[in-house]
């Protein structure tokens, strides 16, 4: 394939994808016969009695009848035996900067083959992706890319590296896995944007195969993951702590919604706790909030308040703090820790200047943590 | 069928149907006796006909229903004054059992038989569920290409309206078989148990008009159940609701298990779909204690969204209010 091609298919499948599920005809949808469509069995689940299973992918532990879905609604029991429906079957993918992501400390200024499948196990009311996070296999327009011509295409289009993004990858982890496998065999590192609503044991399972993961921290209140995420806080706290065991390179995003997750109180609990349990050196964005889905009564988060966040986290001591969603902040470039000088001049998602050298400061030597090669 | 001929299809229901009034409510000249807090539960024994059902008692089984529940015996009259020509009608089966423990379809051609009866032409009834597999699996044959014929499609076929219908708790796409095609809805549930939900019934069964019911089981269903039952497009089009008990499942479902169904041999008709749902609890709460199961609230299953449901004024879910009548034809 070409690589005018395959933006243009890039392209194509991107608009699509983003549409409403229904705008596009239902007639190209996906539906496929039962046994195309129960190929892949789910590999995190306990068979119970009476053709239920239990689910163990992620903290919800969904107890699924006979003929039944679990809450992410790509994942379907037929006969006792739990599938995954979209393996190999995402319904978009495009070439981003990874500081699309964002991470600013993984491999700046290269391009991630970005990939998605349907689904999510949480409901976010502010979801920008919803018309294909909160949907099913057979309401999207799904292509067939099994993970050897998704490392193919990542090569041909000269990315390093797979970010597994746009909807929730824990939902289509099977994929993420033997994708991320496939990838490293052919020298391509693999990247999961999550929001790390996931058990252990597969995010374990996962950490041998990927490179970074990027977490979204919603809030640090249980209320707010109960009422605005319909989740919870405590276990995604637990996967960004056995991240940090594992060693696995983690940047955290917090996307400040006004009045709801922006009080100093919330920000500096926050802050005292990253910096306690995961060190002063995880890098953290604060990210501009946008009114969508079902959280259109409240406006754009003023850019003071990410600013405010901003200065908060510093004060707690931690090392990378940025602004997100503000094209041409200053927050968005990486500062020495200790000389400040600038290190990465970002506008956006690109990058401007990259003083950055083995992975250091070039003024004072201090090492800056990440992946740079 | 290729994309334009979809894409035709689609426009010629949209102009064709475009004409049709949208009030959501009954098309009658006449008020009809208030039913609101009425259930009528019809039985017959004798509806049984070896290991299929005999669709002439099972007429008689509606008529006699409909009967006690308007309180006249003027049944064509009943009929229609529910539905005039120009509706539209959609018959919102429930098909995730497969071949057993879906709506019997047996049960919806008795209901078309007495539309046809009060007028109504073939190609405005429509049997729909939430995909054509669910429709074929439980034996209903598709048809969307035959206008002289009836109807019956998924949501795959139909597709989901653009607008995102937000109510408290619940944001959904509706399938266009109820934001853009049906005038008026005959919600046609089974009577069961539901291992998240407590059981599901009349309010529940909505969920298979929705692109995300997935999201919408946590808390076993309260209030999701409640909120999208609320919307004025599934509770407002909703006219009557037949509650097929033929076959009744008290535990393990909504998948049909056959240690745990009971032959009923009963009809639930309704106007108010709370009631119906507090009655049809009542019903498998009372077998399963027959059978030795402990009441659903003591598992964990207590489906207390019919509870919110006559909090927001809903419908009836005061059992002591509703008027339950249990008619015994044999």
């Amino acid at each position: 394939m070409k690589r005018r091609d395959f933006i243009t298919h890039c392209g194509m499948l991107g608009c699509s994808a983003l549409l409403t599920p229904q705008s596009s005809s239902p007639f190209l949808t996906n539906i496929r016969a039962e046994d195309a469509k129960h190929q892949f069995e789910a590999r995190w689940y306990e068979k119970l009695p009476h053709k239920k299973v239990k689910c163990t992918l992620c903290p919800r532990e969904c107890v699924v009848d006979d003929r039944e879905r679990g809450y992410c609604g790509v994942r379907e029991n037929w006969n006792g035996i739990y599938y995954t429906l979209i393996h190999s079957n995402p319904c978009t993918y495009h070439i981003d900067p990874i500081e699309k992501k964002p991470l600013f400390h993984f491999l700046p200024g290269t391009d991630a083959f970005s990939v998605a499948t349907v689904g999510c196990n949480v409901d976010c009311k502010f979801c920008q992706n919803w018309q294909i996070s909160q949907i099913r296999p057979e309401q999207a327009q799904n292509i067939d890319l099994p993970p050897e011509k998704m490392v193919r295409m990542t090569k041909e289009a000269g990315a390093p590296s797979i970010a597994y993004t746009y909807t929730e990858p824990v939902v289509f982890s099977e994929y993420m896995y033997d994708s991320a496998y496939a990838g490293n065999k052919a020298g391509i590192k693999s990247v999961m944007i999550s929001n790390g609503y996931i058990q252990e044991k597969p995010m374990r399972e996962l950490a041998e195969v990927l490179s970074a993961v990027k977490v979204d921290l919603k809030a640090f209140t249980e209320k707010y993951y109960q009422e605005v995420v319909a989740g919870e806080l405590k276990p995604v706290l637990d996967i960004l702590v056995l991240l940090r065991k594992l060693n696995m390179w983690t940047e955290i995003v917090y996307l400040v919604v006004p009045t709801l997750n922006d009080s100093d109180q919330e920000l500096t609990d926050l802050s005292k706790w990253m910096k306690n349990e995961l060190g002063p050196d995880v890098p953290v964005h604060f990210t501009r909030f946008y009114p969508q889905y079902k959280l259109k009564n409240l406006p754009p988060t003023p850019v003071k308040s990410l600013e405010r966040a901003r200065e908060i986290a510093l004060a707690e001591g931690m090392h990378y703090v940025y602004v997100g969603n503000v094209p041409g902040h200053t927050g968005e470039h990486t500062y020495c820790p200790n000389c400040q000088e600038i290190l990465i001049k970002r506008k956006g998602f690109w990058i401007m200047d990259n003083k950055i050298s083995n992975g250091k400061c070039p003024k004072c030597q201090t090492v800056i943590p990440g992946v740079w090669s | 069928m290729k994309r334009r001929d979809f894409l035709q299809r689609t426009m010629s229901i949209g102009v064709g149907f475009s004409f049709l009034p949208f009030t959501g409510k009954i098309a009658c000249s006449k008020p009809l006796i208030n039913t609101d807090s009425r259930v009528v539960q019809v039985s017959d024994d004798n509806v049984r006909k070896g290991l299929s059902f005999d669709q002439d008692v099972l007429e008689k089984m509606i008529d006699n229903g409909l009967s006690h529940l308007y309180q006249t015996e003027q049944i064509d009259g009943i009929w229609k004054n529910l539905f005039s020509r120009d509706d539209v009608i959609g018959l919102k089966v429930n098909c995730l059992s497969g071949s057993q423990g879906s709506t019997h379809k047996v049960l919806v051609e008795a209901v078309i038989e007495k539309l046809r009866n009060a007028g109504v032409s073939a190609g405005n009834i429509i049997i729909w569920d939430r995909l054509n597999e669910d429709l074929e699996s439980a034996g209903f044959r598709l048809n969307w290409k035959n206008k002289n014929k009836i109807l019956c499609f998924g949501n795959d076929v139909a597709g989901y309206d653009n607008e995102l219908y937000i109510n408290a708790s619940v944001g959904s796409l509706i399938t266009r078989t109820l934001t853009q095609i049906c005038t008026a809805t005959i919600n046609l549930p089974v009577l069961k148990d539901h291992g998240i939900a407590g059981v599901t019934l009349s309010m529940k069964n909505f969920f298979g008009a929705i692109h995300n019911p997935n999201k919408y089981h946590d808390k076993v269903g309260n209030p999701y159940v409640a909120d999208l039952y609320e919307l004025d497009l599934i509770r407002g089009k909703t006219r009557l609701t037949i509650c097929d008990a033929l076959d009744a499942q008290y535990e393990g479902g909504p998948p049909f298990k056959p240690q745990w169904s009971w032959p009923m041999n009963s009809l639930l008709l309704a106007t108010d779909g709370v009631a119906l749902d507090r009655v049809g609890w009542e019903i498998i709460e009372k077998k399963r204690k027959e059978m030795g199961y402990p009441p659903l609230k003591q598992i964990g299953r207590n489906p207390d969204y019919i509870l919110t449901a006559g909090k927001k004024n809903l419908g009836q879910s005061n059992l002591n209010r509703i008027d339950w009548q249990k008619i015994d034809l044999g």
